[in-house]
């Protein structure tokens, strides 16, 4: 995920002219139902990047809540997995979920040299 | 310095990722080949189920398989001996395949045989119910697998695996005499997780569900075929 993160930020920078750009903040968004744990992340960029051109950049992390709808009275409600990510409402099985899966940088800050 | 300037882009981090995966399945698609990415723990019986689907299915369908393994070859050399185009990918320290990774496998594949002339591309990801569930490869259906002795909680504690799975097969069922394990609690956390998901119960050893199995793939393929 690191890597995929340092590319796309590769892609970004090839058509801003990375030369003459400093990014000082890549804002992430990132579900709490994917496979990505945020300290971790921030940890690996930060050994990945170092003494590269993202070096002196900070990741900052909005956690995007893990919500679903229930299917029989489409009430939003916070799947937990000690109840089986089922709706407390009237108890029916995850099928809709509508936040949480979200993989995204929002936005980047950066200073143009 | 200039004052700082927020671009606000709202970019997948996969992005490249899918993007390379749809650009597979493109490639799938115009060769009349239907993908699977088969996905589970280490251990949970990938191989052999391999083995044993390939011997029958492979009397039907013409079939290929590309073999994800972190540092060996060894997978790859047990289903060369069913003589079907096997291409090995060694990921390396990576503990999932890629969409970039099966593309360059689907072109050794087609040094190997013209994909034209297959009907069903078995992908086995390298062991691991984690990463494997958030890369996408190009796949038209994903298989997971998980074996009676990892725990019914396993759906609950990896969701986003078994969440994405179009069909779990529920492996090493022979061995549910001799276990404590509760079935219909797995299935109740496999239905409460994933809904949708087709459950088939499976074993390597009695051969009990390869039936249903063979069936599932052969309906796919003649499905796809037909579209």
């Amino acid at each position: 995920m690191t890597k995929c993160l340092i590319l796309s930020m590769e892609e970004w920078a090839e058509k801003k002219n990375k030369k003459k750009i400093v990014v000082e903040k890549i804002n992430l968004k990132i579900g709490e139902f994917t496979c990505v744990e945020p300290i971790s992340l921030i940890n690996t960029f930060n050994a990945a990047v170092l003494g590269s051109w993202l070096d002196s950049s900070e990741i900052t992390i909005e956690t995007i809540p893990f919500e679903g709808k229930c299917s029989k009275c489409n009430r939003l409600y916070f799947p937990k997995k000690e109840n089986g990510y089922k709706s407390p409402c009237c108890n029916f099985n995850l099928e809709e979920i509508i936040s949480g899966r979200e993989l995204k940088i929002a936005s980047i800050d950066f200073k143009e040299k | 310095m200039h004052l700082p300037i927020s671009d606000k882009i709202e970019l997948n981090i996969l992005h490249q990722n899918s993007h390379q995966a749809e650009k597979n399945k493109v490639k799938f698609n115009n060769y009349n080949l239907l993908c699977l990415n088969i996905m589970s723990s280490p251990g949970a019986g990938k191989t052999r189920l391999l083995e044993i689907t390939l011997e029958d299915l492979s009397k039907k369908f013409h079939s290929a398989v590309l073999e994800g393994d972190m540092t060996t070859n060894l997978d790859a050399a047990r289903l060369e001996k069913l003589n079907i185009p096997v291409v090995p990918i060694t990921t390396g320290r990576a503990c999932h395949l890629d969409a970039n990774m099966v593309s360059g496998g689907l072109k050794l594949l087609e040094k190997k045989i013209n994909p034209d002339l297959l009907d069903i591309l078995l992908v086995e990801n390298v062991g691991n119910l984690v990463c494997p569930a958030e890369f996408e490869i190009g796949e038209h259906f994903k298989v997971a697998l998980l074996s009676i002795t990892e725990g019914e909680d396993k759906p609950l504690k990896y969701p986003i695996m078994f969440r994405e799975a179009d069909l779990i097969l529920i492996t090493k069922v022979d061995l549910l005499p001799h276990l404590n394990f509760d079935i219909n609690e797995l299935k109740s956390n496999i239905t409460s997780t994933n809904p949708k998901a087709d459950v088939i119960e499976i074993s390597s050893v009695t051969k009990s569900g390869f039936d249903l199995w063979q069936d599932w793939i052969s309906k796919k393929i003649l499905k796809f075929k037909n579209n």
